[in-house]
């Protein structure tokens, strides 16, 4: 086994980590602002690839040309998912949250094979594509892309967490829904506002990812369970707990099923993920 | 009594339903057991053709097949000329439903064998009804090795099982340096880890010193995965000349585009079939795809060395609009060799057509299969049953071996990812 070798599995398991960092972000934002599991994050992903899928397919559009397009889409998606759907359940208890998002997750799958059929997709040729080295690393064009794409797509999320009133009010209702609406926050346009930034953060993942990954409409699956350690890991609700922890899985399954075998790669993951939340329930980054 | 007079008309009405059962010995009935609706309906479509083609070839001849037994289009002679009835049942790619059926078709519609299921768990179920109530179960395609090592007395496989096609890939690999000159120096593995990955990873260990094949590395993971990047890096640290792969569609798409990425450029990857024969797997890899050699039961190249395949799947064609595939080719040799049995034991018994079967001895020539022929074991696995070698060669399906039905040279090594046009 070389440096060459550890450096450049290190590499992957960053730019793979800052997609589930991506993924994870979006996931503990709805977490975070409103308390509800959404178990049909992954099919937004999914919901991301097929958009830059056929924009490619039909309109010859490169899926870096049509991200923003593709994140607006989503966040129209997510918003309309709020009204229509989720609002019914704010205070329903919470197994009837869980089957809500749940039954959303098996219709989106379903609606996905039975529009677009479960054959295996993929955007060939894209602006994207072939291999770089760097420092002696070879590395995936497409993969870097997707791995800088992650990185502004969380900057600009904490740039409006932190630096704008709407993004202020956003993490005003997250700390505390009732002191937050005594202020004159209106929970529902905030809540709406989640889930709207929530889809468009797995549309973005998705659109990133659709350069190098199969798409079928089963692909939210192989994500999202990652995507809840992530957000454990981090802390519910920590948009930057999710971002180092989405790094932190990424690096440890790649590294650990190179350094320990392949065949342990998730294991070394949820072990990882038990630890912590034995010693540190809150996660990471959370608060108590 | 009301009672008992219903009960009267009852026993008349099925005693003469029996009568006239007995004397239509015009007809035999064939159950065929497959999934029809379900997940699996559009293979199950696919191979309902196959079986209708093969019935019909039987019942009313075709011209131009004169190797195929019994189609002179005169029915069974050895049973005054009995019609091939089937009778279809629906099992849902479900296991329990495939149960269910079985037994309908059994105690209800009184068929004399069954044929079937494709999806190996249903075959599993399925088999034991026909076990239970002493009916021949004869199975074209399903490959789970297992099947045959139950000890059944009723049941028959023609297709060649998992075991074997890994199998042939040392065999393959033996005469590659025995007749093309070529080794494959060093070996390493890349198996899913499901029940069928790790099946071959354990074959492979055994097989690899037999055959003197210098495997150094095996390399399992899970086929839902969002990256393959540690298990390619393993691979690449082997440094392997030769990759021997087991992989479904979402992660061989997965595995190829990250060897490119990594720079992983072995010699030879040789899969053994599943996501590399998936239509998708071309069409989404494009010439990254090429010159792989994967396993496959049946190709349409085979054509030009044995003439029977083309004037069968011309048959097929004509009326269906489709070619044959390896499923829908196994799936009609399998009626075939149950239609032959039957009329060799010249009755509808059971027992006598059991015996007929296990005394089964078709040569290759009569076949649409790349087999040596159909001979079964006692186990009832067909012994003369071999898999063959395709390389992907511009877009296409090449038959590479075995060498004397081979429509191509073998390419090898293959060229890197980055010297590729």
């Amino acid at each position: 086994m070389t440096t060459e070798i550890l450096l450049q599995t290190l590499a992957s398991g960053v730019l793979i980590g800052l997609i589930y960092a991506l993924v994870a972000i979006g996931l503990t934002m709805i977490f975070g602002v409103m308390d509800i599991v959404n178990f049909a994050h992954g099919e937004f992903l999914m919901l991301g690839m097929y958009s830059a899928f056929w924009l490619f397919a039909l309109y010859a559009l490169d899926p870096m040309i049509t991200l923003p397009l593709t994140v607006l889409m989503l966040f129209g998606f997510g918003v309309l998912l709020y009204k229509l759907v989720i609002v019914r359940i704010i205070n329903a208890p919470m197994l009837s949250q869980i089957f809500t998002t749940f039954g959303i997750m098996i219709l989106l799958r379903g609606v996905a094979q039975f529009l677009w059929k479960p054959d295996f997709r993929s955007i060939e040729n894209s602006a994207v594509s072939g291999t770089v080295k760097l420092l002696g690393i070879q590395l995936g064009k497409p993969q870097l892309v997707a791995g800088v794409g992650a990185i502004v797509v969380t900057g600009l999320i904490y740039f409006f967490l932190n630096k704008t009133r709407l993004g202020a009010a956003l993490e005003a209702t997250a700390s505390d829904k009732e002191a937050a609406r005594l202020m004159g926050i209106d929970s529902h346009k905030m809540f709406s506002l989640a889930w709207g930034i929530g889809a468009a953060c797995a549309g973005a993942a998705g659109v990133l990812l659709s350069t190098f990954f199969p798409i079928f409409p089963d692909v939210g699956a192989s994500f999202i369970l990652l995507a809840f350690v992530v957000v454990n890991l981090g802390g519910f609700g920590s948009v930057s707990g999710a971002f180092w922890a989405g790094i932190l899985v990424g690096v440890i399954e790649v590294m650990g099923g190179l350094l320990l075998g392949p065949q342990y790669k998730t294991a070394i993951v949820l072990v990882l993920f038990l630890g912590v939340l034995m010693f540190r329930p809150q996660g990471l980054m959370g608060k108590a | 009594m009301k009672k008992s007079w219903w009960a009267r008309v009852a026993a008349v009405l099925a005693g003469a339903g029996f009568s006239l059962c007995a004397h239509a010995q015009q007809e035999v009935r064939i159950g065929v057991l497959y999934p029809l609706t379900g997940p699996a309906a559009s293979v199950g479509a696919e191979l309902r053709s196959a079986l209708e083609l093969a019935a019909d070839i039987i019942n009313n001849g075709a011209p131009g097949v004169s190797e195929l037994p019994l189609s002179a289009g005169k029915g069974l002679p050895n049973l005054k000329g009995a019609k091939i009835k089937l009778v279809f049942a629906d099992h849902q790619a479900n296991p329990q439903t495939g149960a269910t059926e079985a037994e309908r078709l059994i105690t209800q519609e009184k068929v004399v064998a069954l044929v079937g299921a494709y999806n190996s768990a249903v075959t599993a179920t399925a088999s034991q009804i026909a076990e239970r109530a002493g009916i021949p179960f004869l199975n074209p395609e399903s490959s789970s090795a297992s099947l045959t090592q139950r000890n059944f007395k009723w049941f028959f496989r023609t297709t060649p099982h998992d075991d074997l096609f890994v199998h042939n890939a040392f065999d393959f690999l033996k005469e590659l340096e025995a007749k093309k000159g070529i080794k494959a120096g060093v070996v390493a593995s890349l198996n899913e880890n499901g029940l069928w990955g790790t099946e071959t990873t354990k074959l492979q260990t055994k097989l690899a010193p037999e055959f003197k094949q210098n495997l150094v590395k095996q390399v399992m993971y899970p086929a839902k995965t969002t990256q393959l990047t540690s298990e390619v890096q393993t691979l690449k640290a082997a440094n392997p000349n030769l990759v021997l792969q087991s992989s479904y569609t979402a992660d061989a798409i997965l595995s190829i585009k990250t060897y490119k990425e990594l720079g992983f450029s072995p010699d030879m990857i040789l899969a053994n079939n599943a996501g590399f024969t998936d239509t998708d797997f071309i069409k989404t890899l494009g010439k990254d795809a090429d010159y792989i050699i994967t396993r496959e039961v049946w190709a349409l190249d085979l054509a030009t060395r044995n003439p029977l395949i083309k004037q069968v799947n011309d048959l097929f064609n004509s009326r269906y609009k489709i070619n044959f595939t390896g499923n829908s080719s196994r799936t009609f040799t399998g009626l075939m060799v149950m239609a032959d049995a039957i009329n060799r034991a010249g009755s509808t018994e059971p027992e006598a057509i059991r015996k007929a079967l296990a005394a089964t001895d078709m040569p290759g020539s009569k076949l649409i299969m790349p087999w040596k022929g159909v001979k079964f074991d006692a186990t009832g696995q067909n012994t003369l049953g071999q898999g063959i070698l395709v390389q992907i060669v511009g877009g296409k399906y090449n038959t590479v071996w075995p060498f004397d039905m081979a429509s191509r040279e073998v390419t090898w090594p293959m060229p890197k990812w980055d010297q590729r046009k």
